[in-house]
């Protein structure tokens, strides 16, 4: 086909059953070459095109149409026109040419950016990402700039939505990365504290074969954030760790785990000397990634800020009733008006149980009163049973999966150690290399 | 009837309140004295009485006992042959006993030239035993050797030329002839891993072995183990320490040493049936208990949990044990220890405690027993919690049945992640291979 006209005509016609969309896709590929070089004259065309039955078409129409350079005025109208494709595109037709879709989505964050409109972009790249999902536990390239998006525009909960889903499949180790860092920001950010270490925990555990700067910036959070819910941080790394991240990843990180060792003394005051010295490496952070500066300098606030939690808490082991000056000079407050502000933060953030009595300045502590006997807490293990049994069955599956997988037999076949002739060969004579 | 049991639980609240501190005990608590250096010098014998003499001087702050104790190392080490512990002595004096506690040039050269010709006599014999392959004699000939740079005071290569008789030992009389020397010459040098060493090959000769030799070995696991700071395993040693041991083992320990070590490790480290198994029903330990009565009286006052008692005679004790020469950085430890073992056991029994009352009892202040409570409920070694405003420690003892609940969700958590977590990587593994197999084909 040398015309677009000729183009716009085959998609028309071809975007009824599947047999025929497969068709339309080989010639869309043929003609992209001819779309791209008459990339501006493809405007007025798209209107002759349904984007909910001719998505397909539309697609590559629009990839070719957004090629070129974008001026200012036209990023409003352009980023109209590929959120409503977005919303009115159908999910299979889109997902036999993934990576064009991606590139188009791409072009939306980032005339959303230039725009300082970030906002606009988050609810139609959700709809992208669930479209192009074939399966809600796969990674797709657009779920990290779904959440930069997020970021940007600092809707969290709706970040949060995301992250829900378990992720199983991954197809570029890069957007794992990057995914996992930026939930975890947006995790952080939420105060979700349990989800941002698991998060974290996976960027930096990941097998990689050289350290990239998402790891290292993720190690530092990940400290912080350890800190920060566990109270402690172990400096030594999981044996299923990359051996290039055990090496070198200290190596970029060495005041955080300066502040690690400081905070695990348990005086605030060496807290604060250990941020003190090191204050311009927690400000500067990273540069990832266009327009966004990553600061650490919050995190660390937040860090001295649950060292007092935890002294507090320590003393409900302890204690059953504790003056208000006590509580003050044993966790190095400032005095009992600080301690009460404190406990009481506590109270209704549900950290400890306990009772102020402000006639006498006295703190009573008590006992958790869960007593685990409640309908919620049997529904609550029941589902929590449910849900390991079918981790389970998906581990099973996956090991049956593999066995018979011919790049692993192949691999072990060379592996294995020979023994006795007529010992039972568990792996079939021809992967014998 | 009726009077009677009321009298008796009167008596017996009574007895639970005094805590032995009070008029009504007959045994005044001797006040400790300052450590009388002649008799304490005469327990021992051979380079030991040396070495703790000048160990005592340069410890003690009492100028007349310092000076006491130089004196009686100066006129020990006249008596022996080791011209550079006599050389040192003579500096640390530093001319203040006198004219006759000077610098002995003559003695020292006279020392020296016997040395020399002892020195070549025995290297010439050695030779000769050597050339010869008499098994016998070579060994005496080491042995000798041995003995000689004991005597002046060589120990490394004492320790030497004792191992190397090993291979000349025929009988076991001669393996632990070595051992025994061996193990001397060790402790001198204050490496303890080859006491240890020594002592468990001469435990492994294949024939019965004396009583006494026996109890020497005892005594130097013992100390080995001390050294160690495992006080367990030190305590267990000195207590199984016959009464043969008698006066002995002079050269290394008194047995007044193995009462005083063998009762303060098993204070500090037994719990309660082991204390009354193996240190106060034991027959045998009590004949060295009698030696040292203040660490009987405090054992069995720990025992009968009368606490202020124990831990006055503990601090009378203190000064002294301080100038022993292999106890002494292992006091502070043990006292704590103690300390702290005392804390719980009067614990133990009661749901509430009035801490004013207990702070009477262990003579410190409230807030002071407060904090060193507040310790060791943090440690988990009470299980209980102080009410700050009453000034009351109540026992808590953990609900089981919540804290079950609470492991099993927190390990299906646990799990949850983990798994998922390893089916990640699997997946990343799997693709970063699969990328790696494409490109190669």
């Amino acid at each position: 086909m040398d015309t677009v006209e000729a183009v716009v005509t085959q998609i028309q016609g071809l975007s009824g059953g599947s047999g025929d969309v497969s068709l339309l896709h080989s010639l869309l590929k043929q003609a992209d070459d001819l779309l791209h070089t008459e990339s501006t004259r493809l405007a007025p065309f798209l209107d002759q095109l349904d984007p909910s039955i001719h998505s397909l078409g539309y697609l590559y129409l629009l990839e070719a149409c957004t090629s070129t350079p974008i001026l200012k005025e036209q990023a409003n109208q352009l980023v109209v026109s590929i959120a409503s494709f977005i919303n009115n595109c159908a999910a299979e037709q889109i997902r036999l040419a993934p990576d064009k879709f991606v590139l188009l989505c791409k072009r939306l964050r980032d005339q959303v950016i230039l725009l300082e409109a970030p906002m606009r972009g988050v609810a139609p790249m959700l709809t992208a990402v669930r479209k192009l999902q074939s399966s809600s536990e796969l990674l797709t390239a657009l779920h990290p700039e779904f959440l930069l998006l997020c970021l940007l525009a600092k809707c969290y909960k709706t970040g949060l939505r995301i992250l829900e889903d378990d992720i199983f499949e991954v197809d570029q180790p890069r957007d794992f990365f990057l995914y996992c860092y930026y939930g975890g920001m947006i995790c952080i950010g939420q105060k979700r504290f349990r989800k941002a270490l698991e998060l974290l925990h996976n960027v930096v555990t990941a097998p990689m074969s050289t350290v990239n700067a998402i790891a290292v910036e993720a190690y530092k959070k990940y400290v912080l954030v350890s800190l920060i819910h566990n109270g402690q941080f172990s400096a030594t790394f999981p044996k299923y760790t990359s051996s290039v991240a055990q090496r070198n990843l200290k190596n970029f990180s060495q005041s955080y785990l300066d502040l690690a060792n400081s905070y695990s003394s348990g005086k605030i005051s060496e807290v604060e000397k250990s941020i003190q010295t090191n204050r311009e490496k927690f400000e500067a952070g990273a540069y990832l990634k266009l327009v966004f500066l990553d600061k650490n300098l919050g995190l660390v606030k937040q860090v001295v800020s649950s060292m007092y939690k935890r002294n507090i808490q320590r003393l409900t082991q302890t204690y059953l009733t504790l003056s208000l000056q006590d509580i003050a000079s044993t966790v190095q407050l400032n005095g009992p008006k600080e301690a009460e502000m404190h406990v009481l933060q506590m109270i209704q953030d549900g950290e400890i149980f306990a009772t102020i009595n402000q006639k006498d300045g006295m703190v009573s502590f008590q006992e958790d009163p869960e007593q685990y006997k409640t309908c919620e807490m049997i529904e609550h293990v029941d589902s929590s049973i449910q849900r390991i049994m079918a981790l389970s069955k998906k581990v099973t599956a996956m090991d049956e999966l593999l066995s018979y997988d011919p790049l692993y037999l192949a691999k072990a076949g060379r592996e294995r150690q020979r023994f006795d002739f007529d010992d039972y060969d568990t792996v079939p004579q021809k992967f014998n290399i | 009837m009726e009077g009677e049991e009321e009298t008796s639980a009167g008596a017996m609240i009574d007895e639970i309140y005094s805590n032995g501190g009070d008029a009504k005990r007959n045994r005044p608590i001797i006040s400790g004295e300052a450590l009388d250096i002649e008799a304490y010098a005469s327990l021992y014998s051979g380079r030991t009485k040396i070495t703790r003499l000048l160990f005592i001087a340069d410890r003690c702050e009492n100028r007349q006992m310092q000076m006491e104790a130089y004196r009686m190392a100066y006129d020990e080490i006249k008596k022996g042959e080791n011209t550079q512990l006599y050389r040192e002595v003579v500096q640390k004096i530093d001319g203040r006993l006198g004219p006759q506690y000077g610098l002995d040039v003559p003695w020292t050269e006279a020392v020296d030239r016997r040395a020399e010709q002892r020195k070549e006599k025995l290297e010439n014999e050695l030779n000769a035993y050597r050339t010869n392959l008499i098994k016998e004699s070579i060994r005496m000939g080491y042995n000798d050797f041995g003995d000689f740079y004991y005597a002046h005071g060589l120990l490394a290569d004492a320790f030497k030329n004792y191992v190397r008789t090993r291979d000349y030992c025929t009988t076991s009389k001669h393996i632990i002839h070595m051992c025994l020397n061996a193990i001397l010459v060790s402790i001198e040098m204050g490496q303890f891993t080859h006491v240890t060493s020594y002592v468990s090959k001469a435990e492994q000769t294949p024939e019965a072995v004396d009583p006494v030799t026996v109890a020497k070995l005892r005594c130097a696991a013992g100390l080995a183990h001390l050294e160690a700071k495992k006080y367990k395993l030190a305590a267990r040693k000195f207590l199984e320490t016959g009464a043969e041991l008698g006066n002995n083992y002079t050269e290394v320990i008194a047995p007044q040493d193995v009462a005083t070590y063998g009762g303060l490790c098993a204070l500090a480290s037994f719990d309660r049936a082991e204390l009354k198994n193996k240190v106060i029903d034991n027959l045998n330990f009590r004949n060295f208990l009698e030696l040292v009565p203040e660490v009987r009286e405090l054992i069995h006052d720990f025992y009968s949990s009368h606490y202020a008692s124990c831990l006055d005679y503990l601090g009378n004790l203190k000064a002294n044990l301080l100038l022993d020469i292999h106890l002494h950085d292992h006091v502070e430890t043990l006292y704590d220890q103690i300390r702290h073992k005392a804390l719980i056991q009067y614990t133990h029994p009661f749901v509430s405690v009035d801490l004013r009352m207990m702070a009477n009892a262990f003579k410190t202040s409230v807030a002071g027993l407060e904090k060193e409570l507040e310790a060791l409920i943090t440690d988990n070694q009470i299980q209980a919690r102080i009410d700050s405003h009453n000034k009351i420690l109540y026992a808590r003892h953990a609900d089981q049945r919540n804290a079950t609940f609470q492991r099993v969700l927190q390990t299906g958590n646990e799990f949850d992640r983990d798994v998922r977590a390893m089916l990640l990587r699997a997946n990343l593994l799997k693709h970063e291979y699969n990328h790696k197999a494409s490109r190669k084909l």
